[in-house]
């Protein structure tokens, strides 16, 4: 089989420009030939080399005292006392998942739990942020069922509790889907591994699943809009195999145990090409790569193919030499592939040999530090227009409204498909703010939470990019975890438009101005830009996880409200409707701005919340949907009624930022009273939780009703 | 007393069983599914839950093939106690020593959530702890625990008190609610619910903890 030729078609199937192509002639002083191109293509797309977005995350805050390890290797690694880690990262894979939702939302979960564990970070936890289309639009429903099924498929098997997530429609997303994955490990801070090679002569040994053609040029498809082409992409999407994963996982946390380890690099976007290139380059090492070694699963595979394949469950790694049978016999235990495939080498080369030729021989260092960089023109986000408008309505059909929808329902029907508790450490599964996982064997935990309001993004993005930072620490602390570090998982539209480029500039500076202000570094991170199909951009969806450690598991915040409670507001209510579930639920408006974040008023709740602990019995933020849907939600918990003095659409569904609901006794009512007042925080008594209704001033209706309309609404839409 | 709890890959609750069976005095082994002999003086086999094999061709058939599992149906034979949970109740139908086969859920989705059981017998050194016909909460998680046997075994297990635990609400379309057997000599339970992720106030509750605790008390004095 001859390579095709290098024409300008080919060239423009690459994804890459002719200013880009220019370049590649001007580092390597000659036509590259198809596999080189190939591999250009591959260190050059957008999904691998973050050229449109580099300049803006620069900016983001990235560093702590609780800082191991940010941005840059597989993971986020924060310290969270007693010599141990937290290793962390979310990453997308919504091309993927739209072409097939299975496969492509299950190799996604497959590629963030193989971040972490190449760390050497045992996974403890998953969430997943999942955003579809409206819920009747043809589509949904497939990808919805595809989706969630894939993600459980991977994760369960895998054995990682998923313990958190979010999941909402809008039609922005009819076109492309959104899944974003997220994993978190546990690791000694001592012994963390990173991808740098070091030594000449080195092994370079690959592990894992063998290399098919699965995936072939995914990381480029990543990288462009949809058209009505998109059914021709399917064969880009990987195929997960989780068995294989575990058995990966616990071979090289086994492996790592033995000190054989230099460097490891899991095989993700552009498989061989961007794993041997990123642990030489970081190492100041050349790699020398024999393809025949490659263990193939199928016949007659390319150069081109295997070093552009996706296939899944794959690791690479520079091993001490004189450690290789202990490494060998490991693999050999798992019965997993172990195979020497290369050196490091002094020179600044990446050599490819392949049937006894060398079939690529490019600077190594050059292939990711000369990629394109983008100053890409960007147009601010204009000020959302005032608020119309909003008639008051009767508060209990409002919140009716609500939980009647999809995006306010109950996700049951999701999580119970997903493993929330193997591991046995779960002691907050989903579905009531952040889920909490013990520190095995210790008296920590750790809490996990995902958020982002994009309505709110499109409307203000810098407003709105804080927002997402904000609530995913206020979710923290409402369970009594200090906020520790982020990772953040930027959805955009197509970066070449000003007006797109303009809500990621704006949202960066928002996230960024709220993880300086909360203490709250990014660690880790994923742009996904081009999520527009026929032109049709999604929301801007800039999904913040966040972590948090709960020093004492005896001080989580984790009753419930109880016969009895009072209820109170810590915050300053105002009413914000603009942009609000409300609005866009009961009125089908999505207008207003997006409600302003106070970071300092944050700051100060959220020290509140953390320092009174021990008398707040039941804690919630107050999100989209406002005080209805908090104290709904609190009263559902804790089977018990609750009465709200208020009947004011505003006071109920108003959106303001820095408020929590808490549920505590009466003695302790008075005493955090006291503490506010002290504090200079606004605390406010609203009503208290008793019998089995849910009243808002004059109006109501039985709790047992209400919660029948929230359990059924998302099944009723999607099982039926 | 002494407890091995069996390593197929791709089981993910072996961790979690061992850290049961230590709650409750054991002093347990860990056993790779590719050694041929239990550890001498072993009272009690754990096959913990997970996706042994991937859960490929059949769940848990692979692993019912595998060289350990030889040595634990000798173990069972020889009056031995063998407890599988999950994914470890699938290998126990797939070597016979328990009866019945578990079939995809009735709903077709996997189903993980805590769900009450009704104790149907406590008869046995498993369920000997809890009070007869009272419910107890224990998560489940699984895709394939829609428990099936023909009705002359149905019968049998009802009349011979073999029915360890039923669902008090019936999630998956088991065959009587059953959500756990016993062995003819009650030595031998396979049930789908996870009693190992029920031994903590803090994560689960404790209801699982009492069939361990019992478990260890009756070994303890036997």
């Amino acid at each position: 089989m001859t390579d095709p030729a290098i024409t300008p078609e080919v060239i423009a199937a690459h994804g890459l420009s002719d200013d880009e192509y220019a370049r590649i002639l001007e580092i390597i002083g000659r036509d590259p030939n198809f596999t080189e191109l190939g591999i250009f293509s591959a260190m050059w797309n957008e999904h691998c080399s973050y050229k449109s977005s580099k300049k803006w995350l620069r900016t983001l805050p990235t560093t702590g005292a609780q800082v191991i390890c940010g941005p840059g290797e597989n993971a986020g690694v924060v310290d969270i006392g007693d010599g141990q880690a937290v290793v962390f990262k979310m990453e997308s894979h919504n091309h993927p998942s739209y072409i097939e939702p299975y496969q492509g939302a299950a190799t996604g979960v497959g590629g963030i739990l193989r971040d972490v564990f190449t760390m050497g970070a045992r996974p403890i936890a998953a969430m997943n942020s999942l955003s579809f289309g409206e819920k009747d639009h043809p589509k949904t429903r497939q990808l919805v069922h595809g989706v969630v099924e894939g993600v459980g498929g991977y994760g369960n098997c895998f054995g990682v509790p998923t313990v958190g997530g979010e999941v909402r429609f809008h039609p922005a997303y009819n076109g492309n889907c959104l899944v974003n994955a997220f994993a978190a490990g546990l690791a000694d801070a001592d012994k963390i591994f990173y991808s740098a090679a070091s030594g000449v002569g080195m092994p370079v040994v690959y592990l894992g699943a063998k290399t098919g053609r699965d995936g072939v040029g995914g990381a480029t498809m990543a990288s462009a809009e949809f058209d009505e082409t998109i059914e021709e992409k399917r064969p880009t999407v990987q195929v997960g195999d989780p068995f294989t994963e575990k058995r990966l996982m616990e071979a090289c946390l086994e492996l790592m145990q033995t000190g054989a380890v230099i460097s490891i690099q899991d095989m993700g976007a552009a498989g061989l090409t961007c794993s041997a290139v990123e642990m030489g380059d970081k190492g100041g090492l050349g790699i020398r790569l024999d393809l025949d070694a490659v263990p193939q699963r199928e016949a007659q595979m390319t150069a081109y193919e295997m070093m552009l394949s996706e296939s899944q469950e794959r690791m690479l790694m520079v091993l001490r030499p004189e450690k290789e049978s202990v490494a060998r016999a490991v693999f050999e235990k798992w019965d997993l592939d172990f195979a020497i495939v290369g050196e490091t080498v002094a020179e600044d080369r990446f050599i490819i040999c392949h049937k006894g030729a060398v079939v690529a021989d490019l600077p190594l260092s050059q292939l990711s530090s000369q990629a394109p960089e983008y100053d890409r023109p960007w147009e601010p986000t204009p000020p959302a227009a005032p608020l119309e408008d909003v008639p008051q309505i009767d508060p209990i059909d409002g919140l009716r409204a609500l939980l009647a929808s999809p995006n306010y329902g109950s996700k049951a029907w999701v999580y119970e498909q997903y493993d929330t508790m193997v591991m046995a450490d779960t002691m907050r599964a989903p579905g009531a703010g952040a889920g909490i996982v013990r520190v095995h064997g210790t008296g920590k935990a750790l809490a996990f939470t995902s958020d982002v309001t994009p309505r709110y993004v499109r409307a203000n993005p810098v407003e709105g990019g804080k927002q997402a930072v904000a609530e995913a620490y206020r979710n923290l602390c409402a369970v009594g975890a200090k906020p520790l570090a982020t990772t953040d998982n930027l959805n955009f539209g197509n970066p070449e438009k000003p007006a797109i480029m303009g809500q990621f500039v704006g949202a960066i500076e928002g996230i960024g101005a709220a993880c300086l202000a909360l203490d709250t570094p990014i660690v880790s991170g994923n742009v996904s830009l081009y999520n527009e199909t026929d032109g049709e951009p999604i929301l801007p969806t800039p999904t913040i996880c966040a972590v948090g450690l709960i020093d004492d598991v005896e001080l989580a915040i984790t009753d419930t409200a109880r016969e009895g409670h009072v209820a109170l507001v810590l915050g300053e209510t105002t009413g914000h409707l603009g942009q609000s579930a409300l609005l866009a639920e009961v009125f089908n408006r999505e207008d207003g701005d997006a409600p302003a974040v106070d970071l300092d008023a944050e700051r100060k709740a959220g020290d509140f919340i953390l320092a009174n602990r021990d008398m707040i019995r039941a804690c919630t933020d107050l999100a989209d949907g406002g005080l209805a849907i908090a104290a709904f939600e609190m009263a559902l918990a804790g089977d018990v009624g609750v009465v709200l003095d208020s009947d004011d659409t505003p006071t109920l569904f108003g959106e303001d930022q820095g408020r929590y609901l808490i549920a505590c006794n009466f003695d302790q009512a008075e005493a955090l009273m006291g503490a506010a007042a002290a504090a200079g925080l606004p605390l406010q008594t609203v009503g208290r939780f008793t019998g089995d209704q849910v009243s808002f001033g004059a109006s109501a209706a039985a709790l047992a009703d209400l919660a029948q309309t929230f359990e059924t609404s998302f099944a009723s839409h999607f099982d039926a | 007393m002494r407890a091995a709890v069996i390593t197929f890959p791709g089981s993910n609750c072996d961790r979690d069983l061992v850290v049961a069976f230590e709650g409750a005095g054991f002093d347990v082994t860990r056993v790779w599914h590719k050694d041929t002999d239990l550890p001498a003086g072993i009272d009690i086999v754990g096959i913990p839950g997970g996706f042994s094999f991937g859960d490929y061709l059949r769940c848990g058939a692979i692993a019912a093939n595998s060289p350990i599992c030889q040595s634990v149906v000798a173990h069972a034979n020889r009056g031995g106690y063998v407890i599988g949970i999950c994914n470890g109740f699938q290998v126990l139908t797939e070597t016979r020593l328990l009866p019945g086969a578990l079939m995809r859920n009735a709903g077709l989705k996997f189903l993980c959530k805590p769900v009450a059981l009704t104790v149907a017998d406590t008869d046995s050194v498993f369920t000997q702890n809890y009070d007869l016909g009272s419910d107890v909460i224990i998560p489940i998680a699984h895709h394939d625990g829609n428990y099936t046997a023909d009705a002359d075994t149905l019968a049998q297990l009802r009349g011979e008190g073999r029915v360890a635990f039923r669902y008090a609400a019936n999630p998956n379309g088991s065959a009587d609610d059953i959500a756990g057997v016993l062995s003819a000599n009650k030595r031998v339970l396979g049930m789908m619910p996870h009693p190992e992720r029920a031994v903590d106030a803090r994560h689960g509750g404790t209801d699982g903890a009492r069939l361990f605790a019992g478990l260890a008390g009756m070994l303890a004095t036997a």
